[in-house]
């Protein structure tokens, strides 16, 4: 299971932390693509290779994990977009329409990603206070 | 009309303008707050919450990894409030941790309080028991907002 190595970081997580950067640059492989054997002739001369995926592993691996931000009633508006701004680099627009969603609506996807990278999302999150938990989607 | 706190100044940083008895009170309540971090007191359950909502082993895993790091972040910034509550100006830096240890002040009474968005409403009964606690959440909430306001106009 990928978690976040305290020998994988340059620096401690804080709430000011900057983007993710992996360290060791593990790459999933890609699932075949939808369409790729489009436009192949139904009279086949020549066997066409389809490959298939090797059980579930890649897909497992492929669908990406949510970093989600839940309500609380401590939490300020303001603190909530200020600190999406932050972390994310999101403009003050964006930042202000996920606080509304998580306000409104109760919780609101924040970011996505590898399960390293939103671990790492969650971890500067909670170093800012909020109620942060991520999930394969 | 009420002076504000908190404001960005031309070199970059951040001037304060806190009464004296401000200041004593945010020089003192960091170390309250680092006490009760040193216990399992269940009303710190905000600053430490579940990263994995419905997977028991992921999450103890998480938490073993990470909580450390996170009581050290949190330690650090309540030890700079400490240390510039008598300070003019604030670098960037200095104000985040303020930032921060308001935060964890706040999630500690907010939960022990028990606060819910009416909690906002309305100004304290005095009557009731637990008034000073919600007049010292509200004006740390209120302190908060100034700070969150002065390091927004910073950012790009």
């Amino acid at each position: 299971m990928p978690v976040p190595r305290r020998g994988s970081r340059p620096t401690r997580i804080g709430c000011s932390s900057h983007g993710y950067s992996p360290t060791d640059a593990w790459r999933t492989p890609g699932a075949p693509t939808a369409g790729q054997n489009e436009g192949v002739s139904q009279t086949i001369e020549a066997p066409v290779e389809v490959r298939l995926p090797e059980g579930n592993q890649e897909y497992e691996h492929d669908r990406p994990w949510v970093v989600i931000v839940w309500n609380d009633p401590i939490n300020l508006m303001s603190y909530v977009t200020f600190v999406l701004r932050k972390l994310f680099g999101y403009s003050k627009e964006e930042a202000t329409r996920m606080m509304l969603q998580v306000h409104n609506e109760g919780k609101a996807v924040v970011s996505s990603g590898e399960k390293e990278k939103a671990e790492f999302d969650v971890a500067r999150l909670h170093a800012c206070g909020l109620w942060a938990t991520l999930r394969q989607d | 009309m009420v002076v504000k706190r908190i404001e960005r100044d031309r070199a970059g940083g951040y001037r304060l303008r806190l009464p004296r008895e401000e200041r004593e009170l945010l020089r003192s309540i960091p170390a309250q707050l680092r006490e009760v971090l040193q216990t399992d007191d269940p009303s710190l359950r905000r600053l430490f919450p579940p990263a994995y909502a419905d997977d028991r082993e992921a999450e103890d895993e998480f938490r073993r990894l990470m909580r450390e790091e996170l009581l050290e972040g949190k330690l650090a910034a309540l030890r700079v409030v400490e240390e510039t509550a008598d300070a003019q100006h604030l670098t960037g830096e200095q104000l985040e941790a303020w930032l921060g240890a308001l935060e964890s002040l706040r999630l500690y009474l907010g939960t022990q309080l028990d606060v819910t968005e009416a909690t906002y409403e309305h100004e304290p009964d005095p009557s009731d028991p637990s008034a000073p606690a919600l007049a010292l959440y509200g004006y740390l909430s209120w302190l908060q907002e100034q700070a969150v306001e002065a390091l927004s106009s910073s950012l790009p």
